[in-house]
């Protein structure tokens, strides 16, 4: 299959491991992985913020970057991102009165999907370690982001394919799907909001005593572990896909070689 | 697109009263945040609310089949209001029930007002109505000579406190048990001095303490739930029993109700009474319903009368986005749910209602542009938890976004600086809207990592961004992006075989 | 231009974009796939769970149950329309129970409800999942209030008259009559958000089930 990867601007510019997990991932299932050169970001943050008349270019921009005929699926390490593809573009064309816009980000979000649902219900990705080689000898907790639980619905994919890496210790995160409050400029708006909901994640994070948690959102991730970090705490955020990466020969080791997003490793 | 219509007011006409948030939600929030009590108690009470609602909403095989049948209900009423309106009058009226129409809260007030003088009565005894809270009818009537006990405990809770509701059902959410002692024993006449903090004690304190004003009063004002426009019926959903002593026991009963507030048939309540009570309560079904069609001869108030009332519905009515809104039947399941509204209380959100559904309905009620309610559309995170839970389905986020978007082109056009986020979205704009942009500003990163230092954090942001930086850290960016990465180093199944992942990005 | 005439024309103008009423989708339960001992054992569990005492005896034993439940009893309200033979027991006791009936014909006043220790009241229908009576105001339930002010309310329900769920009993009731539906005793959330029974209704809500 081919498959053409959306990086997502946070992750292309600040944490391009997670891309590159993606990539080995799928060429490791013998996929072919192309990157149409002219994306750049999906727009969530311009439409999340009130702004559809600057979102417009920005979702004109994904859409011609994805509405060829030049692959079979595209995927985003990211659950929001991919939800404002799916349901945000269109709206947004719609509210600026761009009709041809409005039916080709149609066709670009329904062939678009969020990692973990690209290998569980396409790829058929159920176990990791068998699959993938996945290995990872941590404890780990998971957060469930909100975009891709509740507007995706991803249900427990994400955390079906941790839960399936050799040598993973996963614990359960409590009140695991509260809002970390990222929420976009929401984190900077509603700062102390945002802070309160932060510090309570990190506290719920920090009383599983895993080493790190886990998830499907680099921007949750940043925001969660930009609130660890701070705190002084030990405990730091990896994306799934970098986790499904890691093998028995090629692992990635979690003190002091890697530089985890957030946290103090 | 003209606003004008032939023969018809220009619209939006907006509502007035209690609907306006007198200062942004951010200051708010902040000085509620920092209240360690209130999220304390907002966290216990929400919590157990939560797990309520979860429990019996998992019971029923056809939940997801309720919501559907009850958005499309609502969905429908708004598209007929009018004739069901007429209906409804029609219904009422010919059962010997007289509807009044009040454009706004004023209106509405002076009505309520003149039906109580016509009986001569001073005192009167309320359930507890958020259409009442709206209009700020207590405040209205105690100008007016007039004492309205709220009967309802939480309401009786915050009215003994000279305080403000904080919750549509529980308006009282932010105290906890010592508090409400601490206040019935400062406030009550004849309270037993030694009344414990118990909740069952508490409550038998408030029906002794209003037991006499329910058996003595003439009129009674209430909310309600549901208006039922195939047979002129009206509803009101409760649990102590204190709405029944008010619509049976006095001679006049006055109810306010919203425009919205209609179900197209009596069949129809069997949609609405599974879904309100699991959704508010956390109940099967909630203990007192009782439903009334104008005057029952010899069965409860032979002087009945309704005001209806706009009050800025139909403003929200005009909005095709927006009018969603008006769905709403006031279970509060989105505030018990909400991240937001569980920190900072319902305080925080200035109008009558608070938390996500507030933060939508307030705003297109009063307009966007009004006072400080175009800040509620922000106070969100568009977690989605509140979609989740609404039992009629209002897509919040959707409508919140929607806002955000009125208030960003209420400013357009407009001689003003630009705000830093107006800047900081025009730059993104550039950046997001080409790959080649995109490229030439990540080729910027390793100054970044320069910023950054030898702890490898970025710990301080000017501007808006310092908002950021209150509270998290900014990890060192990577020395190259990942679509430089891609264009200088990946060949195709390279990457084919373990442990990639980390390569080259070590600190 | 009258208040309703503006309200009205606001409202016509508000909806000038025509919105389509959507078809009304009614998937959920409209019926009961239950046996009659199911739903008899379903309105007991929830009954039970609002903190009702609850009672199931051959209808046969309707007039002994109650006369065993009102003993101690100085004084009831009973609306004119309750069977007779329900009462029978009760009036045999005569000396020990006073026995008010509240009729169109003499209505009790709320002082004189206010005095009694309980009222006895037939119901329309009981809705067995939400652990829901329903009181339509005919006359073997009667007016409102008499089921209200006492502190006690002793309701007798035919085991024929149990459904499982709401619509089942919605498409029993007439909409207009003046209806109470009662599920447990009077109780209150209100204070962190903790269910405690016992505020303004009567505390104290016995449910006997004639099988």
């Amino acid at each position: 299959m081919k498959i053409a990867l959306f990086a997502t601007c946070i992750v292309d510019a600040m944490y391009p491991r997670t891309a590159r997990a993606t990539v080995t991932i799928l060429e490791r299932l013998g996929h072919e992985v192309i990157f149409p050169a002219g994306q750049a970001c999906c727009g969530q943050m311009h439409v999340n913020s009130g702004y559809f008349k600057e979102a417009l270019p920005v979702v004109a921009n994904h859409v011609a970057a994805f509405d060829t005929d030049d692959y079979d699926v595209a995927v985003a390490p990211s659950g929001s991102c991919v939800a404002s593809v799916k349901h945000q573009h269109e709206l947004v064309a719609r509210r600026c009165g761009d009709a041809a816009l409005e039916a080709r980000a149609a066709v670009v979000g329904a062939k678009t999907y969020e990692l973990s649902q690209l290998l569980t219900d396409v790829l058929g990705v159920t176990n990791a370690a068998e699959q993938l080689g996945s290995y990872f000898p941590h404890k780990v907790t998971y957060h469930p982001s909100c975009h891709g639980m509740r507007l995706l619905k991803l249900g427990d994919r994400q955390l079906n394919l941790l839960s399936s890496v050799a040598g993973i210790e996963m614990v359960e995160l409590p009140e695991a799907e509260q809002c970390c409050g990222f929420g976009g400029t929401f984190s900077m708006k509603n700062a102390d909001v945002s802070s309160a909901m932060n510090a309570d994640k990190a506290a719920n994070i920090c009383g599983t005593g895993a080493e790190l948690c886990s998830g499907g959102d680099a921007s949750c991730l940043l925001h969660i572990g930009g609130g660890l970090s701070r705190q002084g705490s030990h405990v730091g955020t990896l994306h799934f896909a970098e986790i499904l990466a890691c093998t028995l020969d090629r692992p990635a080791t979690v003190l002091g070689e890697v530089q985890l997003a957030g946290g103090k490793r | 697109m003209s606003n004008t219509f032939l023969g018809m007011p220009s619209l939006p006409v907006f509502g007035s009263g209690n609907l306006n948030a007198t200062e942004p939600f951010p200051k708010a929030a902040r000085r509620e945040l920092a209240n360690t009590q209130l999220r304390a108690n907002l966290g216990h009470a929400t919590a157990t609310i939560r797990d309520k609602r979860l429990k019996v909403v998992a019971e029923l095989p056809d939940w997801e089949d309720m919501r559907d049948s009850g958005s499309a209900i609502k969905d429908a009423t708004m598209a007929n209001l009018p004739a069901l309106l007429e209906q409804f009058e029609a219904n009422f009226t010919v059962r010997g029930g007289v509807i009044h129409w009040a454009r706004d809260a004023q209106e509405a007030n002076e009505i309520v007002t003149a039906l109580i003088q016509a009986t001569g009565e001073s005192e009167v005894v309320k359930v507890k109505s958020m259409a009442t809270q709206e209009i700020g009818l207590n405040e209205y009537l105690q100008e007016q000579g007039i004492a309205a006990y709220e009967t309802d405990l939480a309401e009786l809770i915050v009215q003994l406190d000279h305080d403000k509701p904080s919750h549509i059902l529980v308006p009282a959410i932010h105290k906890n048990r010592s508090q409400i002692r601490e206040i019935f024993l400062r406030e009550m006449v004849d309270v037993d001095p030694g009344l414990s903090d118990d909740p069952a004690r508490l409550a038998e304190a408030a029906r002794k303490h209003l037991r006499k004003k329910f058996l003595s009063a003439k009129v009674a004002v209430s909310g309600a739930n549901f208006g039922l426009a195939e047979t002129g019926t009206l509803t009101v959903v409760e649990s102590e029993g204190n709405g029944r002593m008010c619509l049976t026991l006095p001679e006049t009963l006055i109810t306010v109700m919203g425009i919205e507030k209609l179900l197209p048939s009596f069949t129809d309540l069997e949609v609405f009474m599974q879904l309100l009570p699991r959704s508010s309560t956390g109940e099967r079904m909630n203990p007192y319903t009782s439903l009334w069609t104008g005057v029952t001869p010899g069965d409860g108030p032979q002087n009945v009368h309704l005001v209806m009332l706009d009050n800025g519905r139909t403003a929200a009515l005009a909005d095709k986005m927006g009018r969603t809104a008006l769905n709403c039947i006031r279970c509060s399941a989105c505030m018990n749910v909400c991240p937001v509204y569980e920190r900072t209380g319902g305080h925080a959100y200035g109008s009558t209602y608070p938390g996500p559904i507030g933060a939508i309905l307030s705003p297109l009620m009063t307009g966007i542009t009004s006072e400080e309610n175009n800040s509620l559309p922000y106070a969100s995170s568009l977690c989605g938890a509140c979609y989740d839970a609404c039992p009629v389905k209002i897509n919040i986020p959707e409508v919140l976004v929607h806002l955000r978007g009125e208030d960003v082109d209420s400013t357009r056009g407009k001689v003003k600086v630009p705000t830093q986020m107006d800047l900081m979205m025009k730059g993104a704009q550039w950046a997001f809207s080409s790959g080649s942009h995109l490229n030439l500003l990540e080729k910027g990163l390793p100054l970044g990592k320069l910023v950054a230092g030898r702890n490898k954090v970025i710990k301080k942001l000017p501007g808006i961004a310092a908002g950021w930086t209150q509270s998290r850290d900014i990890p060192a960016p990577p020395s190259q992006s990942f679509r430089q990465w891609w264009a200088k180093e990946h060949k195709p199944g390279s990457a084919v075989g373990p442990g990639t992942t980390t390569e080259g990005e070590q600190a | 231009m009258s208040a309703r005439d503006e309200v009205m024309n606001r409202i016509k103008s508000a909806l000038r974009d025509a919105p389509v009423a959507p078809e009304i989708p009614r998937n959920y339960r409209r019926d009961s796939h239950m046996g009659a001992g199911q739903r008899l054992d379903l309105l007991v569990d929830r009954l039970v769970d609002y903190k009702a005492n609850v009672f199931v005896v051959p209808a046969a034993d309707a007039s002994a149950k109650l006369a065993e439940l009102l003993a101690g009893s100085s004084s009831i309200v009973v609306p004119h329309g309750l069977p007779e033979s329900w009462l029978a027991a009760v009036k045999n006791d005569a000396g020990t129970v006073r026995l008010q009936v509240d009729s169109p014909e003499r209505r009790l006043t709320v002082e004189e409800l206010d005095a009694v220790d309980a009222v006895v009241t037939a119901a329309a229908v009981a809705v067995a999942e939400t652990g829901t009576i329903m009181l339509d105001g005919s006359p073997s339930q009667g007016r409102r209030v008499i089921s209200l002010v006492p502190d006690r309310h002793i309701c007798l329900l035919l085991a024929q008259d149990i459904v499982e769920v709401l619509p089942e009993a919605i498409a029993r009731l007439e909409p207009t009559s003046p209806q109470t539906w009662i599920s447990g005793p009077s109780a209150t959330s209100d204070i962190e958000l903790e269910r405690v029974e016992g505020v303004h209704g009567p505390r104290t809500l016995d449910v006997v089930i004639l099988n």
